[in-house]
């Protein structure tokens, strides 16, 4: 049994601080979701995790099975068993899946020749149309096809944990079904830890959490089972982001050099 | 072998290299250029015909599959030529251009001295040349290919290639510049007619070797509704410089004009281009793709040119750079002159590393950085290649791109 070990993370973009002491504990098999309104960070944590670049980690620890992500290039943590599924995939001209999938998997020192029927088995099994997997990655498919085509890599890719960038924005009802179907059964298949990050709790039909969590200026403000979401999604997220300081309005007279703890 | 008198007449009328005045860097088609470091006067016109086809050349030709006909040029001279029997009894001619039966009545046609000083250095001193003649209405199945070589240390060579497509006839030409490692200054011009709906494809790869100095010219001219695809990849030469000048001057001509190219070390890589639309609804569509690593140096500067009665015309102009290394250098400057208010004109232009989020993307699936950065540079070649007139080529093309890549952007 594997686990994914988020603890006190802390993290900042653009010398601001976005997200204030993260902690989250995943064990293989387990979904957890994450949610919480616009702003929250949830975008930021899952960048943090994966290690993209323009985001400084200032504290905490990250770690799958003791092995520390933080100090490792994105890569490595590939290579540690993390994958991120991203809320906007990116258009790579030029390389092909297969390419992009052979190097991984040898990257990896896995066997990559499994590459061609695994994407043909998978992308069968997520509806994705065999003439979109000759195309570039990503280039020209639509929000559907590109979460589809997220999935499908996922499943090839067999990792220890994923993490879901809101993969329900952007796609249609059937696509968000067998997205999240799939996702559901490779918990199952090959005992995948998920931390679904949403805003709605619609990906959450057919992905069944184990636990939910409510993530607002940047800390797990709430934890608790699948009822939590229905609640979410009756209620909003008003309670947590109300008690958010008012910003102060500067003013733009002030003398720049005085002392502001004058 | 003597020179044909028409021949002799015409190159006694051209100045002698020491009257030619050498470009500035002041004129806005030389700036960035490396044309103030050029001594004529260091390298030594060639006089003697190298005789023998160079083994290199027999390699890469066999390398093409089935030709048609195929040409090797030896410092200027032609060693070798051989045509399809079906295709020589159609009158299609493939060979040395002195020696063609009508040779005075091709030559210069369209260049007519060429746009600058080293087109007319070119005529002056140009040995045998190279003619592809395909007559009016001839489809020429398999590409003809042509290597011309150069294996002559301080040698300046002045190839220099027609290629005539007749009304409605169609054929592919590979022009491959290679050499061994010498230090040469090579000077081509290169000529390209294409008649009332005739189709060329016609693709140069600039392969020579890294000493070599290289200063080319291409000019083409295409008539009614005729079709000329150019397709060029830049990849050898300490200075490698290529000017093309496309005009279209017939209506519903198309120019499609191409490159790829890829610097390294301390290379210069220089290329202007000018789309010439002359004629009502003519069409041009250019793309030049390149990336340039270590300390190397690009220039692209091109112009679309639209006359006044170019009504309904299409000219597009597309020239993106990557910087792969913070001491490489890639300068870009796409520039319009339109007379006429019907057209559909557009250019475009970018130099910039890498797209971080591209790379982002591949190592979030476990590729490591340098694999990452490689596929990408790699893949952005791709859509140049794949319309590359001569596929065969292709993986020739992709194997130096590759050798480059595996060699480190850094370096």
């Amino acid at each position: 049994m594997g686990e994914l070990r988020i603890q006190g993370l802390t993290a900042e973009v653009a010398g601001r601080q976005i997200l204030n002491g993260v902690d989250l504990v995943v064990k293989s098999g387990e979904v957890h979701a994450v949610m919480g309104p616009n702003g929250a960070g949830k975008s930021t944590l899952s960048h943090v995790l994966m290690g993209k670049p323009g985001y400084t980690v200032t504290g905490g620890s990250v770690s799958i099975d003791g092995v520390d992500l933080l100090s490792l290039p994105t890569y490595e943590r590939a290579k540690a068993g993390l994958f991120l599924a991203m809320q906007y995939p990116v258009e790579v001209p030029g390389v092909s899946l297969q390419e992009l999938l052979t190097e991984a998997l040898s990257a990896q020192g896995r066997d990559a020749s499994v590459v061609h029927a695994a994407v043909a088995a998978e992308a069968e099994r997520i509806g994705l149309a065999t003439r979109l997997l000759d195309r570039p990655v990503n280039v020209d498919l639509s929000g559907g096809e590109k979460k589809r085509n997220e999935t499908m890599q996922l499943a090839v890719l067999r990792p220890k944990f994923a993490i879901l960038d809101e993969l329900d924005s952007g796609l249609d009802v059937d696509a968000l079904r067998a997205c999240s179907r799939r996702v559901e059964a490779a918990t199952t298949e090959f005992d995948l830890g998920v931390l679904a990050i949403t805003h709605y709790s619609r990906l959450l039909e057919e992905l069944k959490p184990d636990v939910v969590h409510v993530l607002a200026q940047g800390r797990i403000v709430a934890s608790g089972g699948p009822e939590l979401a229905d609640e979410l999604e009756r209620t909003g997220y008003a309670e947590w982001v109300e008690d958010e300081a008012p910003t102060p309005a500067v003013d733009p007279f002030a003398d720049p050099f005085a002392d502001p703890f004058a | 072998m003597a020179s044909p008198q028409w021949l002799v007449d015409r190159r006694s009328a051209a100045p002698n290299a020491a009257e030619f005045v050498m470009p500035s860097t002041d004129e806005e088609v030389w700036r960035y250029s490396r044309v103030a470091d050029l001594q004529l006067s260091d390298w030594s016109v060639v006089s003697e015909r190298s005789e023998g086809v160079p083994a290199d050349a027999v390699t890469l030709l066999e390398s093409l599959g089935h030709l048609s006909g195929a040409v090797v040029v030896r410092n200027g001279a032609v060693v070798a030529a051989r045509l399809d029997d079906a295709l020589a009894a159609k009158g299609v001619y493939v060979g040395s251009l002195v020696d063609a039966p009508n040779a005075e009545a091709a030559l210069g046609v369209v260049a007519d001295g060429g746009p600058d000083v080293f087109g007319r250095l070119n005529d002056a001193n140009f040995l045998d040349g190279v003619l592809v003649d395909v007559p009016a209405g001839v489809t020429v199945d398999a590409p003809i290919a042509i290597v011309d070589w150069i294996d002559l240390d301080g040698a300046a060579v002045y190839p220099r290639l027609v290629v005539r497509v007749g009304a409605d006839a169609d054929v592919r030409v590979l022009d491959w510049h290679g050499s061994t490692d010498i230090a040469a200054f090579v000077s081509p011009l290169v000529e390209l007619d294409v008649d009332r709906a005739g189709r060329l494809s016609y693709g140069n790869v600039q392969l020579r070797g890294p000493r070599v100095w290289q200063i080319a010219s291409q000019v083409s001219r295409v008539l009614n509704d005729g079709t000329l695809t150019s397709s060029h990849a830049g990849l050898g030469c300490d200075y490698g410089r290529m000017r093309t000048d496309c005009r279209l001057v017939g209506r519903g001509a198309t120019g499609n004009l191409s490159a790829v190219y890829f610097g390294h070390d301390s290379q210069t890589l220089d290329f202007r281009t000018f789309q010439k639309h002359d004629a009502p609804d003519t069409n041009s569509n250019l793309l030049f793709k390149g990336a340039v690593g270590g300390h190397s140096r690009s220039v692209y500067t091109g112009l679309i040119r639209v006359e006044k009665d170019a009504r309904g015309t299409n000219a597009f102009q597309t020239n993106r750079n990557l910087k792969l290394s913070d001491t490489a250098w890639a300068e870009s400057v796409p520039n319009l002159e339109i007379e006429t208010n019907d057209v559909k004109c557009s250019h475009a232009s970018t130099v910039g590393p890498v797209d971080e989020e591209q790379v982002f993307y591949l190592e979030s699936r476990g590729v490591p950085t340098e694999i990452a950065e490689r596929l990408i540079v790699a893949g952005f070649f791709d859509e140049v290649l794949e319309e590359f007139p001569v596929a065969a080529a292709v993986p020739l093309i992709a194997a130096a791109i590759d050798e480059r890549l595996d060699a480190g952007v850094n370096s």
